[in-house]
């Protein structure tokens, strides 16, 4: 069967209407569609991967690349996941037109879920088993095994070069640009591994010839240049934060490794080993520690914080659920801090290189007794390095900790985000704090007092002056920071924390609103799931079902948060967790009925896709309020 | 309430420090533990040498976890900087708060039950990081706020008040630090001044983690007969094995420290330790040295104490991470961020 053949079997039924979705409507094909890619991890399939979705970018094409990969080093499943929109939607689509079938211990699943008119390709050095064969899709058979072994040396070189062979298979079925691929490993490889090089190219080549000479090129599914991600990057969440945090000036990391994490540290500790060493004496201005643990590491970002030290720790829902006891400490002594939470499937050890956003009752209420943090939700990489600047100044403002809600998809995934900006007349919000000249001026120091009736005190840093000496303490205290057992001084405090965090909710980040003309529900919806729900709104205005959409951004909720679920009679609220969170927190912390708001959750470990979220909307709009579909 | 207001009464006649300042501005509240406690001792002992070294007061941190001896930093400098972290976990906010200034002179007040159980990991990974503090560990086996519970130092035989025997190993904070290689390990006891203050002295002065274990009897749950952490079993079991005199940079050697002593280890910042009587062959920068010694006399029944082991030389954590020598929270920020420029440079490579 040829590709043409092939491209004629999908001239029946569209892939919306074979799923019984009527909303999802075909796709051209051309900058449209996706696919997914089936390796063995260990086996350097994630360069391959990144060459081909770095390629696509650099064509000026919009894409979005996920991994998911296995809890484990070397010989487990893997797969990669690569959408292409031209029109820029970045969720995840399940729905792949091509599946690249490189791990037999998969082939079953992978051929499974590729589309029906779609293709498989795979490795030809070995037959594929009779019974996976479909009636409905092509497979595209390449002996990328068999030339490599001629061509190459050594069983790690053979495998290597077999992804990148697959990478040229892709790219002559693709479209993709060559002199884009060329350029990029060049870039990698530099003029000093030129054999590295050179073998890659080969081998890409290899992929390539062999598809250009036996399938009629390209498929139906193919890449158009475009000039859309000239002022775009194509970053990961957890740089992305790292970068913020350099740029708002965090001199002391503290951090316990864990997935998914870990790389946010990790690059903050790459930055400033270049951008903070002092020229002089090429010592560095920032100090990053690996502690033993996630309750040492909170334990040195608050007293770094104590200090006056802008600093912060990285970690997901477990070692959130370790450092709580410390979160209490921070909260109740008023110290600012930051956290980054990276979502992974919980409870407990869960799914750890799977996404879920089930952290966010933990995070706007961790610790006993009565506590209430300020948590901001970026939604992409972008967001990352903006809310990592604005969780800082939170912090010294509010003398708080603040937590920075990201996830694994968020974190560890490539994203097409705008290139960052900066403004150099930023300067870091340090808050009420009194120094050595006022303290020596008389001024007077009641540490936990509410002095300005904005229910934020003022404080002193350490070692600055006689005079702002106090005792820091985790037990009751009144205004003037003195132990105390009594119920009246300690109330003063506690209620004063509320009216603080209260105060909060004007100065986090502001919910993003987008309207639609007409619209009577409402889409709310947080942090990651951002591009598949704003995709899915459009896809049901198509259909004739009118949203206005709220992203909710930060924790306390802001004024419009509430205002918008009280102007919808309904309010569909989206999110990746079994237990409605972010709709619980929604009705608890404003003046919202619960019969307003409509749940509509995933939580199976995999971004969230705007398929996903039509059809679940469809079904509860049926269910709940059919009569006012297409109003 | 649990704090008393304390009377300031002056006395003009008090001796003055360098600083001009008397012990009494190196006192804090009045404590109220219970009466006779070894911790107020230590106290006593901490506001001396904190006063014979001219530290001024502000410049300190002072921090603790939770328990009685917790309770303590309240009890001396009122002008420190004070922090009760939450229990077993005061290390972690000393870690990164020194990390954060590098500049102040931290104090650190543990207990058996915090540092030897809850806080044991936290105490070991503060001696690995070797992050430049007095730790002073108030060990008395016994929790007292809890009202007697054995903790993890209690012996092997030892009598609770309520008949109970324990027969556990205990956990020793100096064979503890001796194997984690701290730099600085003392034992010493709450009854012993003359020993202790030039401990806490050196401890102050030695750069890195100086870890001193102070037999500190509770009178209260812990010391009655059978008990092996009692003012009577430790006075009759102590030996002063390594008895140590504290020279600070600035004073000369003369007969007052004990002119002709044994051995001398010259510190860090130029001062000097004066071994006054050392064990014969006994070379207090010979960790495993000092291990075999402590293992050895603790075998034949008693309680070696003095400053153990001392490396003036050991790395602590600064020289580790390469930090600056300035205190990172003096940085200004203008020389933190890199500006738009370079975020254009980084940003690049994303392209």
């Amino acid at each position: 069967m040829s590709a043409a053949d092939a491209a004629a079997d999908r001239e029946g039924p569209s892939p919306g209407a074979a799923r019984g979705g009527a909303a999802v409507p075909a796709r051209s094909g051309v900058n449209d569609f996706a696919l997914k890619i089936a390796t063995v991890n260990g086996t350097g399939s994630a360069s391959a991967n990144n060459l081909l979705m770095k390629a696509i970018f650099r064509m000026g094409i919009p894409v979005t690349g996920k991994n998911v990969f296995p809890s484990n080093i070397q010989g487990l499943p893997t797969w990669y996941e690569i959408r292409v929109s031209g029109e820029g939607w970045t969720a995840r689509s399940p729905e792949y037109d091509l599946i690249v079938a490189m791990n037999p211990a998969t082939y079953e699943r992978d051929i499974a879920e590729v589309q029906p008119g779609g293709w498989v390709l795979h490795d030809a050095s070995w037959p594929l088993p009779r019974e996976l064969r479909r009636e409905d899709v092509t497979f595209l058979g390449v002996p990328l095994a068999e030339m490599g072994a001629e061509r190459f040396h050594g069983s790690r070189t053979r495998i290597l070069m077999k992804n990148v062979g697959y990478v040229g298979a892709l790219a002559a079925l693709l479209d993709l640009d060559r002199e884009v691929v060329r350029s990029l490993l060049e870039e990698t490889f530099g003029t000093k591994k030129r054999a590295l090089l050179d073998a890659n190219f080969e081998a890409f080549d290899l992929g390539w010839t062999w598809a250009r000479e036996h399938w009629e090129t390209p498929l139906p599914i193919r890449l158009s240049p475009l000039d859309a991600t000239r002022d775009s990057i194509l970053i990961d969440g957890n740089t992305a934060a790292a970068i913020g945090c350099l740029y708002a000036g965090a001199t002391v990391a503290s951090w316990y490794p864990i997935t998914p994490s870990t790389s946010l540290v990790q690059a903050f500790e790459a930055y400033a080993g270049e951008y903070r060493e002092d020229p002089e004496t090429g010592k560095l201005k920032v100090a990053v520690i690996q502690a033993e643990d996630e309750l040492a590491a909170a334990g040195m970002a608050i007293g770094a914080g104590w200090m006056g030290a802008r600093s912060f720790t990285s970690t997901s829902g477990a070692g959130i659920s370790l450092m709580s006891e410390f979160i209490g400490l921070a909260y109740y002594t008023e110290i600012p801090v930051v956290f980054f939470d990276i979502e992974r499937v919980g409870p407990s050890t869960g799914m750890p290189t799977r996404t879920q956003q089930g952290d966010l009752l933990t995070v706007a209420y961790a610790s006993h007794g009565d506590t209430r943090h300020i948590a901001l939700f970026p939604a992409d990489p972008g967001e990352c390095f903006e809310l990592a600047v604005a969780a800082f100044d939170l912090a010294e403002r509010f003398q708080t900790p603040v937590f920075v809600v990201s996830d694994l998809d968020i974190g560890m995934n490539d994203w097409v985000v705008p290139r960052f900006e900066w403004d150099d007349g930023y300067r870091p919000d340090r808050g009420k704090v009194l120094g050595a000249e006022e303290l020596e001026a008389g001024a007077e120091f009641l540490r936990y007092a509410d002095v300005d009736g904005d229910g934020i005190p003022w404080r002193t840093l350490p070692g600055v002056h006689p005079r702002g000496a106090y005792f820091t303490r985790g037990s009751g205290h009144d205004y003037r920071a003195r132990y105390t057992e009594d119920a009246g001084p300690y109330t003063e405090v506690v209620d004063r924390l509320l009216r603080k965090h209260r105060n909060a909710r004007e100065h986090v980040p502001a919910p993003v609103v987008e309207r639609r003309p007409g619209a009577r529900l409402g889409l709310v919806t947080v942090g990651g799931c951002d591009c598949a729900c704003r995709e899915a709104v459009q896809r049901l205005a198509e259909e004739g079902v009118e949203l206005d959409y709220l992203r909710v951004r930060a924790f306390p909720f802001s004024d419009q948060v509430e205002a918008f679920l009280l102007e919808h009679e309904t309010s569909f609220v989206v999110e990746q967790n079994r237990d409605a969170q972010l709709l619980h927190l929604l009705v608890a912390e404003t003046e919202v009925t619960r019969d307003r708001l409509v749940s509509v959750r995933r939580y199976g470990g995999l971004p969230l896709s705007a398929v996903h979220v039509v059809e679940d909307v469809m079904a509860k709009l049926d269910a709940r309020t059919g009569a006012e579909v297409g109003a | 309430m649990s704090w008393i207001e304390k009377p300031q009464v002056r006395h003009p006649s008090l001796e003055e420090n360098e600083l001009g300042l008397t012990r009494r501005d190196y006192e804090g509240r009045m404590s109220t533990l219970c009466a006779g406690c070894g911790h107020d001792s230590v106290t006593a002992a901490v506001i001396e040498a904190f006063w014979k070294l001219s530290v001024p007061p502000h410049r300190v941190a002072k921090l603790s976890g939770i328990g009685c001896s917790a309770k303590t930093p309240t009890y001396f400098i009122e002008e420190a900087h004070g922090f009760n972290a939450v229990h077993g976990r005061m290390p972690s906010i000393a870690t990164g708060a020194n990390a954060a200034n590098r500049d102040l002179v931290y104090i650190g007040i543990s207990g058996d039950g915090d540092s030897l159980s809850i806080g044991l990991g936290q105490l070991c990974h503060a001696i690995r990081r070797n992050v430049d503090m007095l730790y002073v560990l108030e060990n008395n086996g016994v929790y007292g706020l809890t009202k007697g519970q054995f903790s993890a130092s209690a012996d092997v035989g030892s009598v609770a008040k309520t008949g109970e025997v324990n027969r556990q190993q205990p956990i020793d904070p100096v064979l503890v630090a001796l194997s984690l290689g701290a730099s600085f390990v003392a034992r010493s006891f709450s009854g012993d001044k003359g020993q202790l203050v030039p401990i806490l002295e050196a401890g102050l002065e030695h750069r890195g983690l100086a870890l001193v274990d102070v037999i500190s009897p509770c009178v209260t749950f812990n010391d009655h007969e059978g008990s092996t952490k009692s003012y009577r079993y430790t006075r009759e079991h102590e030996v002063e094995a390594v008895a140590a005199d504290f020279v600070p940079l600035r004073a000369e050697i003369t007969a007052e420290y004990g002119a002709g002593a044994a051995r001398e280890v010259r510190m860090h910042d130029g001062s000097t330790v004066l071994f006054r009587k050392v064990p014969e062959d006994y070379d207090p920068t010979d960790r495993d040295a000092a291990y075999a010694y402590v293992r050895e006399r603790q075998e034949a029944g008693e309680i070696p104490t003095g400053l153990l082991h001392i490396d003036p030389e050991a790395e602590e954590m600064h020289e580790v991470l390469g930090t600056l020598g300035t205190p990172l929270v003096e940085l200004p920020y203008e020389s933190l961020c890199p500006g738009r420029e370079k975020l254009a440079e980084i940003t690049a490579a994303f392209r």
